[in-house]
């Protein structure tokens, strides 16, 4: 065996979390970036790599509720927790009330920067649940967007807000 | 036959949700990096380090040891390693041009990242650290790095046939006489920056090799004509390549000229396996193409009472180091040079030069934008020399309905401009007192962006509608969607023709083998050209149907309609269902499709001499106005409040007008304030979104978006393209809203804080 291929051996760590509440056990090596495992390992491609050095936005997760960019993290740093993607939020038959703002809303365009974008949301909110609209800017000023201008983004944010404080009520 | 009319829309004009946004929502999108093979291979290219610079020796004898790594390819491994752009109807100065690329650079390098190998692995790593293996051996050679230094006869030559690719001329009336019957005259000279697409996803393809040695690879592109540039490098026939573009990430003309898909077959051709190319944000950035920096000097005479009495303009382009588009791009800037004015007297010359800078190729706005910082600048610089308020200086001066433009543009359809530009300064509101420090100012800019195809390139675009047997319906059309609705907006105008859910509509796009070809998705031209030829297709299957219902039912042609999933007896009981209809179909053997071809009128070739004709088939006319908040202290420039306000012809998704309206002001808006790739002797300095900064939530000021419809437009059922027009005006609307603020003319773009503080310093008494 060559000293590299040794190497490899040792190194490999074995992670558990969960993914959208599935249980996840993968071997990894520990430079692996959560990024690269959920997509490359874990068959989420639902999280999407924009940059892989933290300025997009595109590829947030969350990691026992909190935002993070997961090509900044890395996936040993999820062990024994749970991350959360846009698949996690809601499904087409029983959409978050984000998702289904953003439908009606049309603040989807390409779409590439959604999963992102919504994760972060649905973390802020849960956090601050009657946000301004100047503090849902403020929240999502590292999801970078080419299409829409956010303006369609901030009111379907504004929206879901409402909804979800109505139903809370 | 019977056109539907407005009165009887439906579908038409709502904000029905967009097909793909519930897939793209919930994460279901499967965009071109989200679909992986048995067996694929990782690809990296090898790019040149030098901006200039001759090839002494590529080894790849180190890289090719490395356990892992499946094939590097070279330039002297590529069948036909050049790729051609036709440029068609080149001026006589610089003759007819076939622009020209090497694939992979055999002995000379001309820009910074000019890919010179080819490697596919085992894995994505293998790839990296071979690259790094590849031994390169380089002889610097001088480089030139502007544009007008690049035009003088002793500077570094990039072609044989010299470093000017491209000059442009408009000539009407005589700009002497008109400069001599002035009051005024206006003179400032304009620069505009590199500028990156920053597509939030990046460039990225899989290819493989299908059953009877088709090279298939699924890439984002907004052209999958670009199988025939594949299959000609690799020598193959034309069939034998086929291009699937999924649901793309962003393309903004960034992904119109060939990417990563011709490296793609090349190693999918000599390795027979599936590859995987995904370029970093960096190489996203570093390599072509950008929006072309353009200097421009404009110089307007006017009179006391608002008359323009003549427009001298001069541009000079950088292509950077290759032909690309650069030669139309200046082309359309030429058209769009005078703006939506009417002027008798004008003269613009334009020339596109070669340098060892990035190459440029087309952007959102293609052309249209460079020029209308200049044009805008000087209306509001003329307004103010005459004393006359910008906007009743701009009423004067618009073009109307039936006109032609300077260069003898005609403009065929309704000209709301003046409803655009009030409507959009009335939506600023009342104005509010400056808070301590800060200097506030309004602006506005009105501009013109045509759209589709130019005429004497004889566009066409190609739909197949389909009633399945189960009464529902199906398109197929070779729109690539690069995420402005292009595919939904189709399925919402069949919606209308069969009145029927879109639900009940499946679409079918972006297959270069198996959809018929629909051309580009680029020069605002889908909704125009597949929009007409879906509209087309559909309302000649509809009424092969009503035919049909109608001697089904006994009942004349003209007294049925559809509804429902039906097709009904107008004022009657009698109705079949599309279901049965297709089983009826079938039974007498009438088609159930239709597959029709929609040609944009095409027109006579320009007159190269004095640019005079018609270059375009329609236009799209707007305002933009804004109010911006300027720092004394450090010269930054917030922009407060922003309205955009066009004519759209005809809304088809109201959702999606606004989205195209709202997308592209912030895009002008970084133009405006940001965005710039910064090039040292060639050398790209904002490789990444941290320094390459496009704006952010808190960038973007919440946006008045004002859509009118005056029915008129050479799209179906009268809309008018939106998707390029909405960045135009914003960039000079700011700069117009800066000289309100503080009284200093910004002319070179981005307005960075550092430039609006010296420029306000400057200007201090």
């Amino acid at each position: 065996m060559s000293a590299s291929r040794m190497e490899e051996r040792v190194s490999q760590r074995t992670i558990s979390f969960t993914l959208n509440g599935q249980p996840m056990r993968l071997e990894i090596n520990p430079h692996e970036t959560l990024l690269h495992v959920l997509r490359e390992r874990a068959a989420a491609a639902e999280v999407k790599s924009g940059c892989e050095r933290g300025d997009c936005g595109a590829c947030a997760v969350l990691v026992d509720g909190r935002g993070v960019n997961s090509c900044l993290t890395l996936a040993v740093q999820v062990d024994g927790k749970a991350v959360t993607t846009v698949r996690g939020l809601g499904t087409p038959d029983a959409p978050h009330p984000l998702q289904a703002a953003f439908l009606e809303q049309g603040a989807a365009q390409c779409g590439f920067c959604i999963p992102g974008m919504l994760v972060t949301l649905q973390a802020f909110l849960s956090e601050r649940p009657a946000p301004t609209r100047a503090e849902i800017r403020e929240a999502i000023a590292g999801n970078l967007c080419r299409c829409t201008g956010y303006h369609k983004i901030l009111d379907a944010a504004e929206t879901a807000a409402r909804q979800m404080r109505a139903v809370q009520a | 036959m019977k056109d539907l009319t407005a009165s009887e829309f439906a579908m038409v004009g709502t904000r029905a949700p967009r097909r793909d946004a519930r897939d793209k929502i919930h994460g279901i999108t499967r965009y071109a990096d989200d679909f992986s093979l048995g067996g694929m291979l990782y690809a990296k290219v090898v790019r040149s380090t030098r901006a200039s610079a001759r090839l002494v020796r590529v080894d790849t004898s180190k890289a090719a040891a490395l356990p892992g790594v499946r094939c590097i390819m070279t330039a002297a491994d590529v069948p036909h390693n050049v790729l051609f752009t036709d440029v068609p109807g080149q001026t006589t100065v610089v003759g007819a041009l076939r622009a020209r690329t090497q694939v992979l650079a055999a002995d000379r390098v001309r820009y910074f990242g000019e890919p010179i190998a080819l490697i596919a692995a085992d894995t994505e790593e293998i790839a990296e650290q071979a690259r790094g293996l590849v031994e390169i051996e380089y002889e610097d050679l001088p480089g030139v790095f502007d544009p007008v230094e690049a035009m003088h006869p002793e500077a570094p030559q990039l072609e044989e046939t010299g470093n000017v690719i491209s000059r442009w001329r408009v000539r009407q009336g005589d700009v002497d006489a008109g400069f001599a019957a002035a009051d005024v005259i206006v003179e400032h000279t304009y620069q505009t920056p590199f500028i990156d697409h920053a597509f939030i996803e990046p460039e990225i393809g899989v290819g493989w090799l299908d059953e009877d040695g088709v090279i298939t690879i699924r890439v984002a592109t907004q052209v999958i004509e670009h199988f025939r540039d594949v299959a000609n490098v690799l020598g193959l026939p034309h069939s034998k390549v086929r291009l699937i573009a999924p649901f793309i990430g962003g393309g903004f003309g960034g992904k119109e000229d060939v990417t990563v898909e011709v490296y793609i077959g090349l190693l999918v051709w000599k390795t027979g396996r599936p590859v995987r190319l995904l370029y970093t944000r960096e190489e996203s950035i570093i390599t072509p193409t950008k929006r072309h920096p353009f200097r421009m000097r404009y110089k307007h005479g006017v009179r006391k009472d608002g008359t323009i009495t003549a427009i001298e303009a001069e541009f000079i382009s950088d292509a950077g180091a290759y032909a690309y588009l650069s030669p139309l791009v200046l082309l359309y800037a030429m058209v769009h040079s005078s703006g939506p004015y009417r002027c008798a007297n004008v003269k613009v010359d334009g020339t596109a030069v070669l340098t060892n800078n990035t190459p440029t190729s087309a952007f959102r706005g293609f052309g249209s934008a460079q020029p209308a910082f200049g044009y805008e600048s000087q209306m509001d610089a003329c307004a103010r020399a005459i004393s006359m308020d910008p906007l009743a200086f701009r009423e004067r001066n618009y073009v109307c309905k039936g006109e032609s433009l300077p260069c003898g543009q005609p403009v065929d359809h309704a000209v709301l401009l003046t409803e655009t530009a009030r409507r959009a300064w009335e939506a600023l509101g009342p104005s509010c007192a400056a808070p301590p420090g800060k200097r506030l100012g309004r602006g506005i800019a009105s501009t013109l962006t045509s759209f589709g195809r130019i005429v004497w390139l004889h566009d066409w675009s190609a739909a197949w509608v389909e009633l399945q047997m189960d009464g529902t319906i199906m398109v197929r059309i070779g729109v690539p969607d690069l995420g402005g609705g292009q595919a939904s907006s189709l399925v919402q105008i069949t919606a209308e023709i069969f009145r029927i859910p879109m639900s009940s509509i499946t679409i079918h796009i972006g297959d270069s083998s198996l959809t018929p070809l629909a051309g580009t998705t680029t020069a605002t031209r889908q909704l125009y050209m597949s929009g007409s030829a879906v509209h087309k297709a559909g309302m000649e299957l509809r009424a092969g149907l009503l035919e049909q219902a109608s001697s089904v039912l006994g009942v004349p042609a003209a007294a049925l309609t559809m509804d429902g999933g039906a097709v009904v007896q107008v004022d009657g009981a009698k109705r079949i269902s599309f279901q049965e209809l297709a089983a009826s179909c079938s039974r007498s053997g009438r088609e159930r499709y239709r597959h029709s071809v929609f040609h944009a009128p095409a027109g006579k070739v320009m007159d190269f001499e004095t640019g005079q004709g018609r270059v375009f088939p329609d236009l799209t006319f707007g305002s933009q106005a804004v109010e911006v908040e300027v720092d004394e202290a450090t010269g930054a420039v917030r922009v407060t409040k922003l309205a955009t306000c066009y004519d759209v012809g005809r809304v088809i998704n109201r959702n999606s007008v606004e989205g195209q309206m709202e997308g592209g002001a912030a895009m002008g808006l970084g133009y405006a304030l940001t965005e710039e790739d910064i090039l040292e002797q060639g050398v790209p300095r904002t490789p990444n979104l941290m320094t390459y900064l496009i704006p952010t939530a808190l960038d973007v000021p919440d946006i008045t978006t004002i859509v009118l419809e005056s029915g008129e437009g050479s799209g179906p059922w009268g809309a008018r393209g939106i998707g390029e027009p909405a960045m135009v005006p914003t960039a000079p609307a700011i700069a117009n809203a800066v000289y309100d603020a503080v009284g200093v003319r910004l002319t070179q773009l981005p307005l960075t804080p550092e430039r609006v503080w010296r420029a306000m310093r400057d200007a201090a008494p």
